[in-house]
């Protein structure tokens, strides 16, 4: 069980973004994707989870042993993989309630449990993620602060338990406060579903004081420009990006 | 040339699928084509009408051979329209056996109305909902008509009420829509050959959903109902009608006209899902669709809404309107227009506050795609004894493609500085990236475009009576489907 991304190329409107991407991410292990404006970092986790504007020129993308590489989006997401999106989409007029149900009624897992079943256990992890009984009610993501949003996408981690997930710019957007919460839940999140595997793609490293990656990359200009451990940070923190890719 | 029309049904079925495209074989009786006094008479003769009947229509065709004369079709909406030669269709056609009771209806056309799915002979009637059969000129069975009876509701045929209350007919035939109002209304007025009658008794809910079913079937014949319905003091009635025709390779000609009545405290809600054949992919065929309809609330805090779902035509002309005559007095407007090819929709209400404390809701929904044009044309008028009247407006507007046209024609008048008027449009596109969310969360793409559509239409989708809600949402996204995919 992991992802496994081989000499990846991908371009829109014929521009090329990733020009040659490898990337392993074991099972139960939380990796995290660092790199400056414009390396490909949104790219990147748009690409793998089948964002139609990009277009996968090379390469290919294996889950699980599947390649996932040329899939639909929606078939992608009921193999396992998970994209918690920077700016998540309001959907006006669709209840969340309503939202929440249908989407995990597509997932093998909740196959055969009864809607009431589900709405219990989406209270449930409602309650853990501090989530009042309102956010039900209203529509999806409308209206939503930055924190709700983010929030929002975690419940759904929580109830999907996707083998693989990608959290674009999870912290983006919330002030302090709230990425300790979000971070904690994530962390919780990881901790409940051990065989779970995830990457954190950010900019800053202030994430990793809840949630300890055990490897980051850097992406600089559509290319892996260096792995490490979590000391990597420190050398980031002295040197910058540029310090970096020299 | 049998063989050859069949040839041609065939090439426009292939074309696109219109569910009910099917031509029933039903033998029946059609007046020669042409319009004059003498086929006006003979209508009223057929029908056995009483003389004031005859001289109304008559005075009508009189205005309507006027303003044809001055050539004054409405040439203002958003429509690129067809010459209609009036002398080029037939105003009457019904099928030879009109049975006294359902037991009697021809099984052909029991058939059809079942292919339908609007099943009118007893063992199968839809369960709480009363309906009258309308087929070309005629209807042909109205269900549940005893059951109505003992609330002392009156549910039939426009030719039978005619026939057993003229005095109710009389009393409100052309009282809220002249036929002076305009050149389809001149028209209706005129030739108008059959429809629904209703009518509530004061204190009475009616129990059942009333409904018609308006089903053209001969060729080259128009479709002219009047539908009036009366509710009386503290009454309360829902009504739907519902519509389609065969697919064939010319322009069908349909202009009704519905006439709702409010008395005190009364409360009527009319929906309507319009599913005439809307022509082929290349905009050949489909049925104009020119239809005046308006209800006055003349009673003190009586309450009249109008629900569309327009879906069918190649031209849609309505404008669905109600007149706050009393006081504290409702009107509400909600609408879905959707058009694909080269239909043209050109759909909207009037608003009309004369009532102290008049309020009015207009909601409309617009979705449109291929090279369709697709308008909102509204007014809301505030007149000067209307104190403290309010009215909403929201429209909004949803582009599929880029060769259609998505239009509003707001209008707003107040002669009142105690109004309260608020106005809100918008236009979008289909957005690729909320697709691509619900993707991600395991909707396949056609179930995301209808989870994202239905969330767009469904401030109106809930106004519907429930019994026809899921018909309606499956028609929709039938529909759509044709388009996106």
């Amino acid at each position: 069980m992991n992802l496994i991304i081989k000499d990846l190329y991908v371009s829109i409107n014929k521009k090329n973004i990733l020009k040659g991407v490898n990337l392993i991410v074991p099972q139960g292990k939380i990796h995290a994707i660092m790199g400056p404006n414009g390396s490909g970092k949104s790219t990147l986790s748009l690409a793998l989870a089948g964002y139609p504007a990009y277009v996968i020129k090379s390469g290919s993308i294996l889950l699980n042993g599947n390649n996932i590489t040329h899939l639909t989006p929606h078939n992608r997401a009921k193999k396992g993989l998970f994209l918690a999106f920077q700016y998540p989409l309001e959907i006006p007029g669709v209840n969340n309630a309503y939202f929440l149900k249908t989407i995990v009624k597509t997932h093998v897992r909740y196959k055969d449990t009864g809607a009431v079943k589900i709405m219990s256990l989406i209270e449930e992890y409602m309650l853990k993620l501090g989530m009042s009984s309102d956010f039900l009610k209203r529509d999806v993501n409308e209206g939503f602060s930055g924190g709700e949003k983010k929030r929002n996408e975690i419940l759904q981690m929580f109830m999907l338990k996707p083998s693989f997930s990608i959290l674009d710019e999870i912290d983006s957007g919330l002030d302090i406060d709230a990425l300790k919460f979000v971070s904690i839940s994530i962390d919780r999140f990881l901790k409940e579903n051990p065989k779970s595997s995830v990457i954190l793609v950010t900019h800053y490293s202030h994430l990793f004081k809840y949630i300890k990656p055990q490897k980051i990359h850097i992406l600089i200009n559509g290319k892996i420009a260096t792995s490490g451990d979590i000391s990597l940070v420190q050398k980031l923190e002295k040197k910058g990006y540029q310090g970096l890719s020299n | 040339m049998i063989s050859n029309n069949k040839k041609i049904l065939k090439k426009i079925n292939n074309d696109i699928e219109y569910k009910y495209g099917f031509v029933s074989k039903i033998k029946e009786d059609s007046f020669p084509f042409g319009l004059n006094n003498d086929v006006i008479r003979n209508i009223s003769l057929k029908k056995n009408e009483p003389e004031w009947l005859l001289n109304f229509r008559l005075k009508a065709f009189k205005y309507f051979e006027k303003l044809t004369k001055l050539n004054k079709t409405p040439l203002w909406p958003e429509l690129t329209l067809p010459t209609i030669n009036f002398d080029n269709i037939c105003y009457f056609s019904k099928p030879q056996s009109v049975p006294k009771n359902i037991e009697d209806v021809d099984p052909e056309l029991i058939e059809t109305y079942k292919k339908l799915g609007i099943p009118i002979d007893e063992q199968k009637r839809i369960s709480g909902v009363a309906v009258d059969a309308i087929f070309d000129s005629v209807s042909i069975a109205t269900t549940f008509q005893k059951e109505l009876e003992a609330f002392g509701i009156i549910f039939s045929s426009f030719s039978e009420a005619i026939a057993n209350h003229p005095e109710l007919v009389k009393k409100y035939l052309g009282r809220v829509v002249p036929y002076t109002d305009n050149f389809y209304s001149a028209l209706n007025s005129s030739v108008f050959s059959d429809g629904s009658f209703c009518f509530i008794p004061a204190n009475t809910k009616c129990p059942l959903e009333l409904s018609t079913y308006f089903r053209i079937n001969a060729a080259n014949t128009g479709q002219f109902e009047r539908t009036l319905i009366v509710a009386e003091e503290n009454s309360t009635v829902s009504y739907l009608e519902g519509c389609t025709a065969p697919i064939r390779n010319n322009n069908q000609l349909h202009a009704a006209i519905v006439e709702i009545i409010a008395l005190e405290n009364a409360c009527v809600k009319y929906s309507t899902v319009q599913n005439w054949y809307p022509g082929n992919k290349n905009g050949v065929g489909g049925i104009l669709n020119y239809v005046t309809k308006r209800g006055i609330c003349i009673g003190d805090f009586s309450k009249i809404s109008w629900i569309q779902v327009e879906v069918g035509s190649a031209i849609t002309w309505k404008y669905p309107s109600v007149i706050l005559k009393g006081k504290n007095t409702t009107g509400e407007f909600f609408s879905i227009a959707m058009t694909n090819n080269y239909q043209q929709a050109d759909t909207g209400t009037k608003m009309i506050h004369l009532g102290e404390g008049s309020s009015s809701s207009i909601i409309s929904k617009g979705i449109s795609s291929g090279f369709s044009k697709n308008s909102y044309r509204g007014m809301v008028k505030v007149l000067k004894n209307a104190k403290n009247a309010k009215n909403y407006s929201q429209c909004d507007s949803l582009i599929l493609g880029d060769m259609c046209g998505g239009h509003t024609f707001p209008v707003i008048v107040s002669y009142n500085d105690s109004t309260q008027i608020e106005h809100e449009a918008s236009t979008s596109k289909l957005s690729e990236d909320r697709i691509f969310y619900c993707q991600q969360r395991g909707l396949s793409k056609e179930d995301a475009v209808h989870l994202i559509i239905h969330g767009f239409c469904k401030s109106v989708l809930n106004n519907l009576p429930m019994e026809f809600a899921v018909e309606t949402r499956k028609l929709l996204f039938l529909t759509l489907d044709d388009i996106v995919f």
